[in-house]
């Protein structure tokens, strides 16, 4: 029974310790680390619910499903059993025709209640500012977009035939939520209350009309009710997901995701900091007691006991109090945000406060292990030569166990592990390059002869201490790294991504050009004066062998790829490398004979579909079956909204086949007329405004990114209780050398200098040093996630060595301040 | 160089009035010392012994500008420590006080000449490293000066602390238990050595001890009981 001894002393002593007020430091460390983690984790979790809320308003709601057939009317009655919302919309392709004219537009049946997610929004005129719609069309009336009114060249006011009945045109749509996900299908838009459809007589077509029912409510009722549904649909009937929206939309939710995840790993590397800093401090504190209780008898392993379970008991409390704090300022955070910034978060998820929690102990055992077993070294001699110094063991590499906590949870936090072990291996090589420098640097401080004594003491002492003054500047200028980073540098990327798009980006797109139009399309354009757009030819292909071997979506396992073999791909021939397009793999095919059979693969699907140089791949494209071995793999920059394709081949392999083509041009706001008289003069090709989509992902990007503000000032706190905790650690020892120094004859401004140099060097030091570690991770980021240029900012330097510089005078101040008040008599029988 | 004394303190270099310390512990007042008065001449020799607990550390703290009264005054080389603040004595300590302490209290992140160099450093002197290389040898530890206190025994450090306290030839010298840490023979080389170099730099020498012996070489002994002079 003798752990449970040790383990009753254990207990006993952490409650005399923490009366004694020597946990507190380590207690507050834990709170704020938890704490910080948690809301940032709470926080996170709400808006990445947000995020996909936001996804759903690009489909309308939170949960689609399509189908080729009339829905089981049990369906919506179940639905609002499960506490949800329904809509029911139906689309189907039918003429319209106004006066002598006629055009097959794209007929979109609404009921009340419609859009469910986002907004619909309408204007009263041509060219004329939107504004959001209130409602449905009324009975009698119907919504037209801007392509139809210009097709049919017709007002708003006029009446259209539709079916048996006229119909009056009440507005036109500028921006549906919906349009997003498949818009490069739609023909122009007509929008119907369901009351007319009978009128209409058009619900007899059948065949043609495609349903979709839309809900939304609670994310767990909509979980529940499509867990429920799932099992109930029938071939043809499908659920459509955020998986189905174009790439370019895609792209802009997956970094707003991998954002977040950066933040919350930073408040994790933070808070590892500063509960090692603290735990360090707390047993240089215990070492006396130690050898005193060695000397008493008590084994090695036993002072490991007792003092883990102080720890424990530590973690337990310390954790619960983070996660209840971070609880409450989660709270108020999302209270503070729909009050002033109009940003309504999801409900809470408590999810995270398990993770704060479990966080909170892994940081705790992974960086109080190193000192504590540097406790079990100690030796009872210790009690008859009183040494100040901690016995030095192999501490660094007893901090390997913390290190490896760390970049566990950051590939855990990071939810991605190409994110999460990136950082960690830039956060391991940039330790230890640290480490090397900082060495170097404190050496050559003991060399300094020529400023004056207090500066000599102050900054020799930092040489004189040369272990702990490097541990102290390492964990400063990381804890300023990941502040300049989530301040400065994210807000720098994501100015830079945002205005990353020339101002004469493509905004339109023009499918379905004929081939014997190339040339009127040309001459229409050199007639306007516009450069003429690149043309790119497309043919549609299903995707049905790899490596002679028949595919199913139900062989893959990832959404994402299912839906890839389902479709059909758009593929296209090149001779050369688009632009915004960049080979990672392979090599691009040269002119001449022999260069058929191959494919170039966009890098995504090729991650998706698990493909690799040299696979074949077999595509039906109308019949014929077209293989080819994959040459290369491309990275597309999809932000680019310029025309791009999944599959390209090279010239001669598809142009046998059925083909239309494709193009993409910036149409300035003054030059719409242009749109309209090239609809006119083609009336087969589609035209689709892809400024619209743009402004929609635009505005989500800027909403997410306010959001992440906020996250950011509870990052700074704990970089603050870095700062504190870097110079609490060695501020007993500060204390005591203070004292000396006064009794010596040292004055309050020689005893103040001494230490404000320490501080401005520590401070100055390590913020130069964050500066440069933010802009290389910047710059990382910028490469390998934003595909942006990302160059030198002075603000960061500035920032990194005058903040880093007067935060720890600032936070020095106080303890110095603290130290001139005692009597320096007390301080040196502390420690007697 | 010294500041200006009056007639009447010609003698005196330490003159103790009406001297009372009191600590507040929770509701209870705990007078330390009480009501105590004396002086001390130019050049003598003193022993303050006691019981553990009479109040001898927390007198010396007192006398030495370290600590302050809650009655009373201490005059130190004429000069009323009430009437200076803290930088006030912490420049009459650079400039006349040494110390010698029980448990050394060396900078253990010193050398042993860094120790002893740090006086003179604080005080502005540019002789420091050559006149701390003078106080080792005169303390037997010429050989030394590169170690840390750590590296040293308990005699050795106790002899860098006399070479700290003497080494900016201070008026008066308090030495604290000075040969409390050490054993029978080592105590007295030190104790041997401090008599010396007060001698021979004719100091003022308040020693607080509870060794017999040690307080017969003194010429005036104050005996403390619980914060009372006998």
């Amino acid at each position: 029974m003798r752990w449970l001894a040790d383990l009753v002393l254990g207990m006993r002593l952490f409650l005399r310790n923490w009366h004694a007020g020597e946990l507190q430091v380590l207690a507050i460390a834990v709170v704020i680390a938890v704490a910080s983690v948690t809301t940032v984790g709470f926080f996170a979790d709400r808006v990445e619910q947000a995020l996909v809320r936001q996804a759903n308003q690009l489909l309308g709601a939170d949960l689609v499903i399509v189908s080729d057939r009339p829905f089981d009317p049990n369906w919506r009655a179940a639905a609002t059993d499960f506490e949800l919302v329904s809509t029911e919309i139906l689309r189907f392709p039918s003429m319209v025709s106004y006066r002598s004219d006629s055009v097959l537009v794209d007929v979109k049946v609404v009921s009340a209640g419609y859009p469910l997610r986002g907004e619909l929004r309408i204007a009263d005129q041509l060219h004329t500012v939107d504004r959001l719609a209130a409602a449905i069309p009324k009975p009698g009336t119907v919504w037209v977009d801007e392509k139809l009114l210009t097709r049919l060249n017709v007002s708003i006011g006029s009446k259209i035939e539709l079916g048996r009945i006229q119909l009056k045109v009440a507005a036109m749509i500028t921006q549906e939520p919906d349009s997003a996900v498949g818009f490069i299908m739609g023909g122009p838009r007509l929008m119907l209350n369901q009351a007319d459809l009978l009128k209409t007589g058009l619900d007899q077509i059948g065949s043609r009309i495609r349903y979709r029912l839309q809900f939304s409510g609670q994310s767990t009722a909509i979980a529940a009710y499509q867990a429920w549904l799932v099992q109930k649909l029938i071939p043809g009937q499908r659920i459509e997901s955020i998986q189905d929206a174009r790439p370019e939309i895609r792209s802009a939710l997956e970094r707003s995701a991998q954002f977040l995840n950066l933040t919350a790993l930073f408040s994790v590397i933070l808070a590892a900091v500063a509960i090692a800093l603290a735990a360090r401090r707390f047993l240089q504190r215990q070492l006396d007691a130690c050898a005193v209780m060695r000397c008493m008898g008590t084994a090695r392993q036993q002072l490991l006991r007792i003092y883990g379970v102080q720890f424990i008991c530590l973690g337990l409390m310390a954790n619960g109090v983070g996660c209840l704090i971070g609880a409450i300022a989660q709270q108020g955070l999302a209270f503070w945000l729909s009050q002033f910034v109009g940003v309504e978060l999801p409900e809470v998820r408590w999810l995270p406060a398990i993770q704060g929690y479990v966080i909170g102990f892994f940081l705790l055992i992974g960086f109080a292990m190193p000192p504590l077993l540097a406790l079990g070294q100690v030796s009872p001699l210790r009690v008859l030569r009183r040494e100040f110094i901690a016995p030095k063991g192999n501490a660094a590499f007893a901090y390997l166990l913390g290190l490896a906590t760390i970049g566990v949870l950051m590939i855990w936090k990071a939810g991605d592990i190409r994110l999460g072990s990136l950082v960690f291996v830039g956060f391991v090589v940039a330790m230890l390059i640290l480490f090397g420098l900082v060495w170097v640097v404190i050496g050559l401080l003991s060399r300094l002869q020529s400023v004056g004594v207090s500066w000599r003491f102050g900054l020799g002492q930092l040489s004189r201490h040369r272990w702990s003054s490097v541990v102290q500047i390492v964990a400063l200028s990381i804890g300023l790294m990941a502040l300049l980073t989530l301040t400065l540098i994210r807000g720098e990327l994501l100015q830079i991504w945002q205005s990353g798009l020339p101002v004469d980006a493509p905004n339109r797109f023009v499918v379905n050009i004929q081939e014997d139009q190339l040339v009127l399309i040309k001459a229409f354009f050199k007639k306007h004066q516009v450069d003429e757009p690149e043309m790119h030819p497309m043919v549609r292909g299903r995707l049905i062998k790899i490596n002679h071997r028949e595919i199913k979506s139900a062989d893959y396992p990832d959404d994402r790829a299912r839906r890839l073999v389902d479709r059909e791909f758009n593929l296209s021939w090149a001779e050369s490398l688009q632009k915004g397009n960049q080979l990672i793999q392979g090599d691009w095919w040269r002119q001449g004979s022999g260069i058929e059979n191959q494919w170039s693969v966009e890098s995504g699907v090729a991650r998706a579909l698990n493909l690799k140089i040299g696979d074949e791949l077999s595509y039906d494209i109308a019949g014929h079956v077209i293989s080819g071995n994959i040459s290369n793999l491309r990275k597309v920059d999809w932000d680019s909204f310029r025309v791009n394709f999944f599959i390209v081949s090279p010239p001669g392999q598809l142009n046998k086949l059925p083909v239309s083509y494709v193009t993409s041009f910036y149409v300035p706001p003054e030059k719409v007329e242009l749109i309209n008289a090239l609809v006119r003069e083609f009336p087969n090709v589609l035209l689709i405004d892809v400024g619209q989509v743009m402004v929609q992902v635009r505005g989500m990007i800027a909403q997410v990114s306010s959001a992440l503000q906020f996250v950011f000032l509870f990052t700074l706190i704990s970089g603050m209780i870095v700062l504190y905790a870097a110079l609490a650690s060695t501020q007993d020892e500060r204390l005591y050398q203070a004292s000396i120094m006064r009794v010596i004859g040292a004055s309050r401004s020689q005893v103040m200098r001494a230490g404000f140099s320490e501080f401005i060097f520590i401070g100055a030091f390590a913020g130069l040093l964050a500066a440069v570690l933010a802009q290389a991770l910047g710059y990382t980021l910028a490469l390998k996630f934003l595909n942006v240029d990302y160059g030198f900012s002075v603000t960061v330097w500035f920032v990194g060595v005058i903040g880093g510089g007067v935060g720890a005078v600032a936070v020095g101040y106080l303890g110095l301040q603290h130290m001139m008040r005692i009597s320096p008599i007390r301080i040196m029988r502390q420690y007697y | 160089m010294h500041p200006q004394k009056d007639k009447d303190s010609e003698t005196m270099i330490l003159t103790v009035n009406k001297l009372i310390k009191q600590v507040t512990t929770g509701e209870s007042v705990l007078t330390i010392l009480n009501n105590l008065s004396f002086s001390v001449e130019q050049g003598a020799a003193v022993a303050v012994v006691g019981t553990s607990g009479s109040g001898k550390s927390t007198l010396l703290g007192l006398l030495a500008g370290l600590d302050q009264p809650t009655s009373g005054s201490v005059c130190l080389n004429g000069v009323d420590l009430n009437t200076l603040d803290e930088d006030g004595r912490a420049a009459l300590r650079a400039q006349a006080v040494g110390f010698v302490f029980q448990s050394f209290h060396l900078l253990p992140a010193m050398t042993a000449i860094e120790n002893v160099m740090l006086p003179l450093e604080l005080a502005g002197n540019s002789q420091a490293k050559q006149l701390a290389r003078e106080a080792l040898d005169r303390v037997g530890l010429a050989s030394r000066l590169n170690h840390y206190p750590q590296q040293l025994s308990g005699g050795e450090q106790q002899r860098v602390a006399l070479a700290r306290a003497f080494v900016n030839r201070p008026l008066i010298l308090f030495a604290d238990e000075p040969t409390g840490n050490l054993d029978a023979a080592t105590g007295q080389e030190v104790i041997d050595l401090l008599f010396e170099l007060n001698h021979e730099q004719g100091a003022t020498l308040i020693l607080v001890t509870h060794d017999a012996v040690l307080s017969q070489r003194c010429n005036q002994v104050l005996k403390l009981h619980a914060g009372v002079l006998q």
